[in-house]
């Protein structure tokens, strides 16, 4: 009787598009932790201000948003402190976009490793997004002085028990920006075209989400282009646990939530079809 | 139970050749058509073998072509072959950096690439940042790191320099940390890449005992070299490609003259192919070149200390006078040993008048055993050049004479000297 032999590992030309091979990325969990320290060390290195850059992004961009857009075009903040209202839609935006603007740049900008050594490839985009959250973490601290600050000394504000979804909203964003991220990097890989769309599209998305307005002053007209981008509610609901100004609907929630957990999907099984073979189209 | 660790079964590679870009879209869109209606790819039935001299009709080429073999646990296996025969295409199919086309391999235990050293190092990061990095994506845990970091260092040799980012390292010291790190992963299956090709004699070395030392504790490696003498030094088996297919697989000493016999002018019986890549000004051009025994048969081995006699023909254009034709000898790692003239002791100086010519050059072999090339060239009087072919024809001389062996195992130089001891 012959044996059936066992083989710990077989590479073929197609596998199956539900075999993502999950288990692997745990047994590289140490390299998913490395690039995050790596990502996180390297960028300070060598400058003076080190880690208060953290800082000091969020504050000068809701500088510039409370001059050009509360002070000289007068957009409302619905009867909210400007710098608080700005600050809230930053903080949270800035961990979506750059977290989508890293991810979408993952095979080209590693292709130099990923030509020479295998693993599996979603630990750099896992990386990303774990790097991104810590820099959420810094920046939320920054929002939460603030809002403390305001929440003593005017009447302004009123938080709510919504406040319990914050961790939900966090991950719900990180995912999105993730999925969106794997998904225009596997297509630049062959049709670099997306490439140029990345840039334009994040400022495009931006300026379609409440963030440097509310979504009330949006005219009824126009409400449903506000609505059916993912991001709106997630944003409107942080703003609402936060602030208590804004809508909040568990059916625009609802929306974001499903529309993230599809585009999640699609994205795993396009990047993993991706990951094999983009050194020979890169 | 068998023990073969690593099996490949008719692995093909195909790429596509030119610009990508125009045609991309509609290549996918005509094969996912044919893929939904459950037909055979459209583009794989094209392409044609890998080479590179001539310009086939498709876009399409096969870098590898139905490859299999086999390799057992604690085997050394040599790849050879020369640039674009598909070596490295294969260690990417073999570490999983690409995908193959065609084909199945199947794994024993866990594989590790080195096709490059200091993968991923970051320059703004210390060296001690590096080794953990690196290591990890090579495939190591912290944990694992961490209990042979010492080991590491002191392999490195960088101890001072720890703390430094890499990016002060010299490219030496780099590539010490590089190897040292990717040594002390142990893998069942290592692939290695010509990696020893960079670093200084002492480190070359250093790493060469490394791998027989890993090899001899009956862990799988595979070696991709130019460098022979490392190659016959370290492996057991080998594997000849050429043009995307094994044209040979055995025992490493057949597999390496197997190797040198059939470079191309050999395959040939001397004559220079026209595609040959050459140094070329027009007036002449040279169309053969052979290496001959002493009854005249075309050869690539010669006996220790046997007479070798060298057959060069020559097609001239136009008169050149005084023309000088050399031969220069050279080592496996391409040093020029030494070389001979037309001109040297005037017995063949002439003017070549427009036609064919031939010449036969003989001499007394004191190479030591080891792989030799050759260069021809014609040149002018003033040394500039009209005519020069590299590489074109490799030899080995054995150990084995006809009179007498070579009488030591080791070897210094290539060269022995007539010299005649006397005990005084």
């Amino acid at each position: 009787m012959q044996q059936q032999e066992h083989w710990d590992l077989t590479i073929n030309p197609h596998s199956k598009w539900y075999d993502l091979r999950i288990k692997e990325i745990f047994k590289y969990k140490d390299l998913l932790f490395l690039f995050v320290k790596r990502d996180f060390v390297s960028i300070y290195k060598q400058t003076i201000l080190g880690p208060l850059w953290f800082f000091l992004q969020p504050i000068i961009t809701a500088i510039t948003f409370t001059v050009i857009f509360g002070n000289l075009a007068k957009i409302s903040t619905d009867g909210l402190p400007q710098i608080l209202f700005y600050m809230c839609g930053i903080t949270l935006w800035n961990y979506f976009a750059d977290t989508l603007t890293k991810t979408a740049d993952t095979f080209s900008s590693n292709a130099n490793i990923f030509g020479k050594v295998y693993f599996p490839r979603m630990i750099v985009p896992l990386s990303v997004v774990l790097s991104n959250l810590i820099k959420l973490g810094i920046q939320f601290l920054l929002f939460l002085g603030i809002w403390i600050y305001y929440l003593i000394q005017t009447d302004l504000i009123h938080p709510n028990k919504m406040l319990v979804l914050i961790p939900f909203l966090i991950i719900l964003i990180g995912f999105m920006a993730l999925s969106f991220g794997i998904i225009i990097s596997s297509l630049t890989t062959k049709y670099r075209d997306l490439k140029f769309l990345v840039t334009f599209g994040i400022q495009l998305m931006m300026y379609a989400s409440p963030i440097v307005y509310p979504l009330s002053i949006v005219p009824e007209k126009y409400k449903w282009i506000i609505i059916a981008n993912p991001v709106t509610s997630i944003i409107e609901t942080f703003k609402y646990a936060f602030l208590g100004v804004g809508e909040f609907s568990w059916l625009y929630l609802g929306y974001s939530t499903l529309f993230t957990i599809v585009l999640f999907m699609i994205g795993l099984v396009i990047f993993h079809r991706v990951e094999k073979s983009f050194m020979d189209t890169v | 139970m068998s023990n073969v660790v690593l099996k490949v079964e008719n692995i093909s590679k195909q790429y596509r050749l030119g610009q990508f870009g125009t045609g991309t879209i509609s290549h996918d869109l005509n094969r996912w058509f044919h893929k939904a209606r459950g037909k055979e790819d459209p583009y794989l039935k094209l392409g044609d073998a890998n080479d590179r001299s001539k310009s086939g009709g498709s876009d399409y080429v096969w870098s590898l072509k139905d490859i299999n073999f086999e390799v057992k646990q604690g085997d050394v296996l040599g790849i050879i072959g020369k640039n674009g025969a598909g070596k490295s295409t294969l260690l990417k199919i073999l570490s999983q950096v690409t995908k193959p086309t065609t084909g199945q391999i199947k794994v024993k235990g866990r594989i590790a690439a080195l096709l490059e050293v200091g993968t991923g190092f970051h320059p703004d990061l210390t060296g001690r940042e590096n080794i953990f990095l690196n290591g990890a994506i090579l495939g190591m845990t912290k944990v694992e790191i961490k209990s042979k970091f010492d080991e590491i260092i002191d392999f490195s040799g960088v101890a001072k320099y720890l703390d430094t980012p890499v990016k002060r390292y010299s490219s030496g010291m780099m590539v010490r940390l590089g190897f040292a790190v990717a040594a002390h992963l142990e893998p069942e299956i290592l692939i290695v890449d010509e990696v020893l090709a960079v670093g200084d004699a002492e480190f070359q070395k250093k790493c060469l005992g490394k791998m027989k030392q890993v090899s001899g504790e009956g862990r799988t490696v595979l070696f991709v070299s130019h460098n022979m003498p490392s190659i016959k030094s370290l492996c057991t088996t080998g594997i000849y490609l050429d043009k995307g297919s094994i044209k040979f697989q055995g025992n490493i000493d057949q597999t390496i003259s197997k190797y040198f016999e059939s470079n191309v002018v050999f395959e040939t019986k001397g004559v220079v192919p026209q595609t040959y890549e050459r140094y070329n000004t027009g007036q002449a051009k040279i169309n053969l070149v052979q290496i001959i025994n002493e009854e005249n048969e075309l050869i690539s081995e010669v006996y220790y200390s046997e007479k070798i006699k060298i057959r060069i023909g020559i097609e001239v254009y136009s008169l050149i006078k005084d023309a000088v034709i050399d031969l220069k000898f050279l080592s496996k790692d391409g040093i020029v040993i030494t070389h001979s003239v037309n001109i040297e002791n005037n017995e063949a100086a002439c003017d070549l008048e427009p036609g064919l010519h031939e010449f036969l050059v003989s001499f007394e072999n004191y190479f030591h055993p080891d792989f030799y090339n050759i260069n021809v060239g014609i040149h002018f009087p003033d040394g500039s050049t009209i005519d020069y072919l590299e590489h074109i024809y490799d030899f080995e001389v054995l150990s084995v004479g006809k009179e007498n062996d070579y009488k030591f195992n080791w070897k210094h130089g290539f060269l022995k000297l007539n010299s005649t001891w006397q005990k005084l």
